[in-house]
């Protein structure tokens, strides 16, 4: 009984994804597959969340990850979707092993405030070195061959999506692993209590560090994703406004729950597309009365009214503990 | 030797506003303890309130020197509207809260804004060069300069001297500190902490609104400002020291010399070299040039 309740709903929602391209129209299936590639930067930002601390700038991996697919196909033709995946995952967990040496020493509003920054910094140079990175224009990428293999044109979209929910499920295995380990506690703990990590034998630079080089992985994997998803790269992908909406999305997911993060990636993306169409000029006030309404009346994310209708929900006094 | 003049003249100027603009940020995050993420939107607000009613009073006919009593009004206009809907409505229920939640909560109305000033004044960029070019210039060296930037940075220190005469040598001022110190015992002393607090952050709001004002007529004003203008707030009170009024001073007069160094010899880099500048301060000194360290919390 207690094996059932416990696997029946990730099964269920497996099989949902999978039956998923059969059921509904083309253009849902790309917002399916764009929305589980920023799923992957919004767990990044999710997190981070979980030990209470907020990064206003993770668009800076999900930019590298994108224009990481730029690159290789300007420069070098390579369009394997197999071979650029790791090689944008590399890539953003490198950066996140840089910026992460002085990033792992700030908590509250420095860190808020410094990955904001440097994401400013990735976005200004894609707009001013434009002979390199073309500028607003941006760059065309062409659809992606699997291992060598092109697919016809109009298998494309289908197979896309399924090589995109493989690598969620991987990510979303990798990530379980992850918050089940050590590590993966002490980053809940920090936002209770720093001191008390290094009591019980654990630096909560390490546990920092480390976490933001998943989190910098998580975020190249996703801009990847995204970049073949969409087929153009500007430089938008590293702008505030995308790590925002990245926090927005974890915000609504329940403050760094997965499954939360999951749904939410989804929704959003879903109603971006109709919000897009019909008050394109309000988008981000949207945004910001949803945030400002979960922050004030639904202190756990929107998750807390499924976990209240389930039955499931610990009365939990606040989404975030006290940092 | 021009480009040493054009580099020291600019950074004064750049300083000037970053410096109003950073007591505000500074005051508020001293008070409240919220780093107020729409504290560049509120100096947005303020640049365009400020433009709206120079235009106006222009088409009305009046001389263009009522332009100058304008852009006071508009910056103060908006502060003094911006500041207290803010706090009543929504800072004061998140006082206590995870910084995190703050955050958040001030992000939003960034969010907001943001959008709101676009469909409240278009997103055609508004220029007001008269008040700019009315006051003639003078010339330093082989470059010349408007006296309206002398204005600017007159105006600029005259208000900061006076928020500090305002903190430091009034008995509202003393009323703050004590708030700051211990909010507990302030309350049971009969201070009412919740005026205090919407108090101190109009102020900040105000700031923050004038400095946009301010620089309305040397810039086209134009929307998504906000969020380039609070890292570099940031990065001022950062370097100065979080909370600190001297720290603002300190910080803007290096962020602005910086940011003018970069624009004049590597225009690429400018955002850069103020966050490598931050990133080195905060190495060396964690709280800031003027900043005191805090004890850590068990």
């Amino acid at each position: 009984m207690e094996v059932m309740r416990r696997w029946l709903a990730p099964v269920i929602a497996s099989a949902l994804f999978l039956a998923a391209p059969l059921a509904v129209p083309s253009w849902a299936v790309f917002v399916l597959t764009l929305a589980l590639a920023k799923f992957m930067a919004v767990l990044a930002v999710a997190l981070f969340l979980r030990g209470g601390l907020i990064s206003f700038g993770h668009a800076l991996f999900y930019g590298i990850g994108a224009y990481a697919v730029g690159f290789s196909i300007k420069w070098w033709g390579i369009t394997d979707a197999v071979l650029l995946a790791p090689l944008g995952t590399l890539l953003g967990a490198g950066v996140a092993a840089l910026v992460g040496l002085f990033m792992a020493r700030y908590r509250g509003v420095f860190f808020a405030m410094l990955n904001l920054g440097v994401s400013m910094i990735l976005y200004s140079a894609l707009l001013k070195f434009y002979w390199v990175t073309s500028g607003t224009d941006g760059i065309g990428v062409r659809s992606p061959a699997f291992l060598g293999i092109v697919p016809p044109r109009e298998l494309f979209q289908v197979i896309y999506y399924y090589f995109t929910l493989l690598l969620t499920g991987i990510v979303i295995c990798a990530i379980y692993r992850f918050l089940a380990s050590p590590v993966g506690y002490f980053l809940k703990a920090i936002g209770d209590n720093e001191v008390r990590i290094e009591y019980q034998g654990e630096s909560v630079r390490r546990v920092m560090y480390l976490t933001y080089i998943l989190s910098g992985a998580l975020a190249g994997l996703g801009g990847v994703l995204a970049a073949f998803a969409v087929g153009h790269i500007v430089p938008e992908y590293a702008f505030w406004a995308q790590s925002g909406e990245f926090v927005f999305v974890a915000v609504l997911g329940g403050y760094g729950s997965v499954p939360g993060s999951l749904v939410g990636s989804i929704a959003f993306e879903f109603i971006r597309t109709y919000a897009s169409k019909y008050m394109p000029e309000a988008w981000q006030t949207t945004l910001g009365v949803i945030m400002l309404f979960i922050i004030l009346f639904l202190p756990g994310g929107l998750w807390t009214i499924y976990e209240a209708a389930t039955g499931r929900g610990r009365r939990r006094p606040e989404g975030v503990s006290r940092g | 030797m021009a480009t040493l003049t054009v580099i020291v003249v600019d950074g004064l100027i750049f300083a000037a506003v970053l410096f109003l603009l950073s007591i505000g940020l500074t005051l508020i995050f001293g008070v409240l303890r919220i780093l107020n993420l729409a504290h560049g939107s509120i100096y947005a607000l303020g640049g365009y309130m400020a433009s709206f009613l120079v235009l106006k009073v222009l088409k009305l006919g009046y001389s263009a020197y009522w332009s100058y009593p304008m852009l006071l009004v508009g910056g103060m206009i908006a502060g003094l509207v911006a500041g207290p809907v803010i706090e009543r409505l929504f800072l004061r229920r998140v006082y206590g809260r995870a910084e995190a939640i703050q955050l958040l909560l001030t992000f939003s109305i960034l969010l907001i804004l943001d959008d709101l000033m676009k469909i409240l004044f278009g997103t055609q960029p508004i220029i007001v060069s008269e008040p700019y070019s009315l006051l003639g210039q003078f010339s330093l060296g082989r470059v010349t300069y408007p006296w309206y930037d002398v204005v600017l940075i007159a105006v600029s220190i005259v208000s900061g001297g006076l928020l500090v005469w305002i903190v430091r040598g009034t008995r509202f001022g003393k009323l703050i500190v004590s708030v700051i110190t211990d909010r507990e015992i302030s309350v049971a002393m009969g201070i009412n902490v919740g005026r205090m607090y919407m108090v101190s952050f109009t102020l900040g709001a105000l700031c923050a609104a004038l400095s946009g004002a301010l620089i309305a007529p040397t810039i086209a004003v134009v929307p998504g400002v906000a969020v380039d203008v609070v890292v570099s707030s940031f990065a001022v009170i950062a370097i100065g020291g979080m909370g600190s009024l001297e720290g603002a001073a300190l910080g803007a007069l290096i962020v602005g010399v910086v940011r003018a160094v970069a624009i004049q010899l590597f225009p690429e880099l400018e955002l850069v070299m103020i966050y490598l500048i931050m990133v080195l301060v905060l190495m060396a000194k964690p709280a800031g040039l003027w900043g005191e360290a805090e004890v850590r919390r068990i």
